[in-house]
């Protein structure tokens, strides 16, 4: 199947849902009205950090237009002292995180909700609830969340015997690390910062929903997973999952942060309670202070090495942020910083810190930045003090088939010396490059690798054969980045049928099988695998149905170009059945044509990237912009290479704006102050040159189109090869993002 | 917010009447680009909106030969922008005004809404203190012209009295060898406050400075007219002391402060650089003009 | 007070709608003229998903009161493609894989129609500055800017 004479895929075919999106007719959430709707809005903490004493709502209640207004007490309780998990995501601090329930925890959490006739109604009730706050001192940064006078957010919490804000710890270890160190040459051990970063998804979060007077909940939002929104709404409102239909709207944008829902449970109380359908739409404002952003880290890092390059040691510790409740992606820097490479002795370990920050959400490859900036900045450093080429140094190590992961599992297929040598044999990173264009201006060049795990998971297809012949795929996962384009590639090559008669649409909890979140690089691994199983039952069917008709065996058949034809000479002569013909007599042969077919899939091997990168910088203004960029990546097989490009491309870009210019600032009261699009910045247009995605094609033998994930690993590896390019560039290693340019500056007045 | 009255006036005596009438209840509307986004965040929450974009000398321009302009406050810089004798005129004056936000941006935003909108960042003003624009003023007393550098009062403040609306900028005749230019630091390309704001006005003869001016923004609580840099550039050939001079004048003149957009320490280094490199290009279009 | 009765016209057809004096035309598009095309990212100006023209000039809808619409004529994503035949820039779009989520495409090409109106044959630097007012999170703007160059060479091949 995986065959590069491919008719299907492999090719740009234009998305199924393309003409929708380019002529404004799709609908995301917000599109979404229904007759007699009411709008929801958030009641936000004005403080970082406050004990709630109480909340009276009867001078709201009393607004004309109001209709219902919700607190935590409408929100299912769960015990801190007892986890309930769903994904990844634990339920104690779900509950408390849609609404603050003891305390409110950073500046902009939920505290109470109205619905109203009108928006304007909604935030005048809001203006009107009176919340009896206890303010307490609040703390922001890591450095001083984990010092021992400071505020605990969490009096339960203990760490080490003493309340503490650190929630969680993770170590992975292999060898010896203290033995290992003492075979090194060289060893170098820094330590480095990142700034936590928004996913920066353009549209805000929002929801529609319509509690019915049967109990029936009907609910339009924009998530990464429908599932998702109905198994935590269920939890959170105690409606049983069979009474919530989730329809997926179209979803602009997600990067993991609409892997958890914020509104969704708080928009069917409120619609429950007012016997109306409720709309809640955030605000640029409300996304920017209380949804999850990436975390924020502290680490440092240790690698030791041979004279020859052979890493014999490295020690990396990682404090991650988690925002006002626990939930820091530990995995993401301790697990995957140092997994591309065979090294003998490892010890990686990793704090999760609480401080009155918005609790954190999943962003592209979640912590796998944070620790590449740091494991792969020493790398760079401990090539140049050995003399060795970054990329020589990389392949040295490369980890191997057959070496246990630090994370556990053995490795099966490892292509992470494809891309370097990819990177290696790139013009790019021949190319010479003038380093000094112009007085004050100056160039450097800087490469550095990303590893992400990658996923597997649940994942439901539907296969339907129309009565006149076409077909209709249903898949359940929700398409940010053109998954229905890559699995109406997979239909129609295995069909063999032309493109334009397959049609790819997003299911809801009622009409598909279970399907787990768009997320962690599965969407197209997993459903183009369910798909095709999915597809080649319906194959087997058809071939059935041709058997039955020549009045032959099933085995005597074969399918091929969309035609059910004679395995051979011995089984006959018959004319070929096409799929319209055999359509037309579905019902007397048997019945309708079409199945689904619900898998948990595994075989989702780890993704490997390299980048090189040339920046120049302004020396006296301190600013950095990024010239040329090649990102090498193996993508197993690209089922629709235009939308494989897309993630390398986003993911390059969204590394970029993480290390040059994104960041998170709160004024001294614990408030954000940067909430905007204008002073978050993200990249324009301008900031950015165009990104040379190479995709190498190497079969992933455990899927059946070779596919494997792509989405997360290109967000890992620019942090530091832009920094190495800088260092290149200037001669000074920086260890703290984002390289802004007052950063920059102050950095170069530095020795 | 359902109770805000809308007016669209058709006359200045009419726009003053209403806004003086609101007695500080209404606000202008030009572009609306700050406007909206402050009624939006709930930071402005005028009774009475007074859009002043149907009066023809607010949206008028005006060449009054020799380079010399007027140009009515809420002509937006998109509009601005296809003027090609005012582009030709005043390059660095336009370059400030559509500078403004996005191209989106700069089919609504006004000269005359950044100088009242009062943000020391705001980038037509540091331009038009270079240039020696006079702004007219009609209020209930009738009109006065005041120098643009003394329109801004402080962040957010301006010193126009009750009911009082900026009417036209007036730029003067440029001598032969006029030439004016404006930059701006900001982190990004473009979409961006200034961090610092800078416009410098030359006039050569010979290569010789002649007459200079220099406005700088976003490092005091009001855009600065730099006389003592100006006074550095005029005699000179912009040769390296000379600029080095007014550079240092622009970097003592700064009154910065911490923020979000930048430090004091990197205001006051960028204002000096800025100075170096904006004076260059203004040399330039003098040189050819 | 009483809502303002606004006469304009909406992509070529003349309209009539009610607002306060302080909805945005963001807000008049999406609610009462049900034009849900135009994208709310930020409400501030900042992201370029709610662009919109008013007599042919770029702006952002939601920087725009809905009682200036009067009198004048307002173009938005629904009013870009004649009938079933799209818009050459909407067409490359889809071939080039020029959109991802799909939520700033509707201010992109806007934007982009409006560049190619003004240059017909921008450089990659001109189209990078003119759409530096629209923000995509998922592209990272290269399929982007590579689909306006195309369509701007087709379009002056086919206007020869």
């Amino acid at each position: 199947m995986n065959d590069m004479t491919n008719k299907w895929i492999g090719q740009r075919t234009i998305r199924p849902d393309g003409a929708d999106k380019v002529t404004g007719r799709a609908q995301y959430s917000a599109d979404v009205n229904m007759p007699g709707m009411m709008w929801g809005k958030v009641l936000r903490s004005p403080h970082a950090h406050a004990r709630i004493r109480g909340i009276d709502t009867s001078k709201a209640e009393a607004l004309p237009g109001v209709k219902a207004i919700v607190t935590a007490k409408d929100i299912v309780e769960f015990p801190v002292d007892k986890s309930v998990m769903l994904g990844i995501q634990d339920m104690r601090w779900m509950c408390r995180n849609v609404m603050a329930r003891e305390k409110a925890l950073f500046h902009g959490h939920p505290v109470a909700a109205v619905a109203a006739i009108s928006e304007e109604v909604a935030a005048a009730a809001c203006a009107l609830i009176e919340v009896d706050y206890e303010v307490l001192p609040h703390v922001i940064e890591i450095e001083d969340a984990i010092k021992p006078d400071a505020p605990i957010l969490h009096e339960w919490n203990k760490h080490e015997g003493k309340s503490s804000n650190i929630t969680g710890t993770m170590v992975l270890k292999t060898g010896d690390v203290e033995a290992g160190f003492k075979d090194a040459d060289v060893i170098v051990e820094r330590s480095f910062t990142t700034r936590p970063v928004h996913q920066g998804y353009i549209e805000p979060h929002s929801c529609t929903v319509s509690y019915a007077a049967d109990g029936r909940v009907t609910i339009w939002s924009s998530s990464q997973g429908q599932f998702m929104v109905r198994a935590m709404t269920s939890l959170l409102t105690g409606i049983p999952q069979s009474n919530i239909r989730a329809i997926p709207a179209e979803i602009g944008g997600g990067f993991g942060g609409k892997t958890i829902i914020y509104l969704e449970p708080v928009a069917v109380m409120l619609s429950k309670k007012s016997g109306r359908p409720v709309k809640m739409v955030m605000t640029r404002d409300e996304v920017q202070r209380a949804t999850g952003p990436a975390p924020g880290s502290m680490s440092t890092v240790k690698i030791g090495a041979k004279k020859d390059g052979t890493i014999v040691a490295a020690q990396a510790t990682f404090y991650v942020q988690a925002g006002g409740l626990p939930g820091a992606p530990l995995r993401g820097p301790v697990g995957c910083s140092l997994s591309a490479y065979a090294i003998p002795n490892v010890l990686s370990v990793g704090y999760e810190v609480v401080s009155n920050r918005s609790k954190v959400a999943a962003y592209r490859a979640p912590g796998g930045p944070h620790g590449a900036f740091a494991a792969e900045s020493v790398l760079d450093e401990i090539a140049e003090k050995l003399g060795l080429d970054p990329l020589d140094l990389r392949i040295r190590n490369s980890a191997k088939p057959g070496d246990k992961a630090l994370y556990g599992p053995t490795f099966g297929q490892v292509t992470f010396k494809e891309t370097i040598e990819a990177i290696k044999a790139h013009p790019h990173y021949k190319a010479p490059l003038d380093r000094n264009p112009r007085p004050g201006v100056k160039r450097g060049r800087g490469v550095a690798s990303g590893f992400w795990y990658n996923a597997g998971g649940e994942s439901s297809v539907q296969v339907n054969i129309t009565e006149d012949g076409n077909v209709v795929v249903t898949t359940g996962h929700p398409d940010i980045g053109g998954s229905r384009a890559s699995i109406s590639n997979v239909v129609a090559e295995l069909l063999g049928v032309e493109h334009s008669r397959v049609n790819v649409i997003i299911g809801d909890t009622m009409t598909i099988g279970f399907s787990n979140l768009t997320g962690g690089s599965r969407v197209t691994f997993a459903s183009a695998m369910v798909a095709t199983a999915s597809t080649e039952k319906v194959i087997g069917q058809l071939k059935e149905r041709a058997a039955k008709i020549w009045n032959i065996d099933a085995e005597a058949v074969k399918w091929e170009d969309g035609m059910a034809l004679p395995a051979g000479d011995n089984a006959g002569k018959f004319p070929p059945l096409s799929l319209k013909e055999l359509a037309a007599k579905a019902n007397e042969m048997g019945g309708p044509i079409g199945t689904q077919v619900q898998l948990n899939t595994t075989g989702a091997d780890p993704g490997f990237a390299t980048h090189v990168v040339d920046v120049e910088v302004d020396v006296d203004l301190g600013i950095i912009r990024v010239l040329r960029y090649t990102a090498a990546q193996d993508v197993g097989r690209a089922l629709h290479p235009g939308y494989v490009e897309g993630q390398i491309q986003g993911g390059v870009v969204q590394g970029i704006g993480w290390a040059l210019s994104e960041e998170y600032l709160y004024d001294k009261n614990g408030k954000v102050d940067n909430a905007t699009f204008l002073d978050y910045r993200m990249p324009v247009c301008s900031d950015v040159p165009m990104i040379d995605a190479v995709m190498l094609e190497i079969p992933n033998p455990k899927h059946p189109q070779g596919v494997r994930g792509v989405g997360e690993a290109p967000i890992v590896p620019p942090l530091a090869a832009i920094a190495n390019a800088v260092y290149d560039a200037l001669g000074k290693r920086f260890s703290a993002l984002p390289m802004s340019p007052p950063r920059v500056t102050e950095r170069l007045e530095q020795p | 917010m359902t109770d805000i009255r809308y007016l669209a006036p058709r006359t200045l005596d009419e726009a003053v009447g209403a806004f003086a009438a609101a007695a500080g209840g209404a606000r202008i509307l030009a572009g609306g680009t700050d406007l909206l986004v402050q009624m939006r965040a709930g930071v402005a929450k005028p009774g009475t909106i007074i859009d002043i974009k149907k009066i023809p000398e607010m949206t008028a321009i005006e060449d009054l030969g020799g380079g010399a302009f007027r140009i009515g406050a809420a002509v937006s810089g998109a509009v601005l922008a296809e003027h090609a004798g005012f582009r030709k005129a005043w390059p660095g004056v336009l370059e400030a005004v559509n500078l403004i936000g996005s191209k989106q941006v700069q089919g609504r935003a006004s000269p005359g809404g950044n100088l009242c909108n009062a943000s020391p960042a705001g980038d037509s003003v540091p331009a038009m203190v270079a240039a020696g624009a006079v702004v007219t003023i009609q209020g209930p007393n009738g009109r006065r012209e005041l120098p643009v550098e003394k329109v801004p009062a402080g962040p957010g403040r301006t010193n126009l009295t009750p009911g009082e609306i900026v009417v036209s900028f007036t730029l003067p005749a440029r001598p032969k060898g006029s030439g004016d230019a404006y930059l701006r630091m900001i982190p990004r390309t473009e979409m961006d406050i200034a961090v610092v704001g800078m416009g410098v006005n030359l006039v050569l003869e010979g290569g010789v400075v002649k007459a200079a001016r220099v406005g700088l923004g976003a490092v005091a609580p009001t855009v600065l007219l730099v006389e003592d840099a100006a006074r550095a550039l005029i005699g000179s050939r912009l040769d390296d002391a000379a600029l080095e001079a007014a550079a240092a004048a622009c970097r003592a003149a700064c009154k910065p402060i911490n923020d979000k957009r930048g430090t004091i320490a990197y205001r006051i280094k960028v204002a000096g650089v800025l100075l170096k490199r904006t004076a260059a290009i203004a040399a330039r279009r003098a040189g050819g003009n | 007070m009483a809502k303002i009765h606004v006469s304009t016209t909406v992509n070529g057809e003349p309209v009539e709608f009610l607002c306060d004096a302080s909805s945005s035309m963001l807000d008049a598009l999406r609610g009462p003229l049900g034009l849900t095309g135009t994208k709310e990212g930020c409400g501030t100006g900042d992201c370029g998903a709610c662009s919109i023209t008013v007599d042919g000039r770029l702006m952002c809808s939601c920087l725009m009161l809905a009682v200036e619409a009067e009198g004048h004529e307002i173009a938005t994503i629904e009013g870009m493609a004649q009938g079933d035949k799209l818009h050459p820039l909407q067409q490359k779009f889809l071939e080039m894989a020029a959109l991802q989520c799909g939520i700033c495409t509707p201010g992109v090409l806007i934007s982009a129609r409006s560049l190619l109106e003004k240059n017909p044959d921008p450089t990659e630097e001109e189209v990078r500055f003119g759409l530096a007012g629209n923000l995509c999170r998922c592209t990272g703007y290269d399929k982007i800017v590579r689909a306006v160059l195309e369509t701007a060479a087709e379009m002056r091949e086919a206007a020869r």
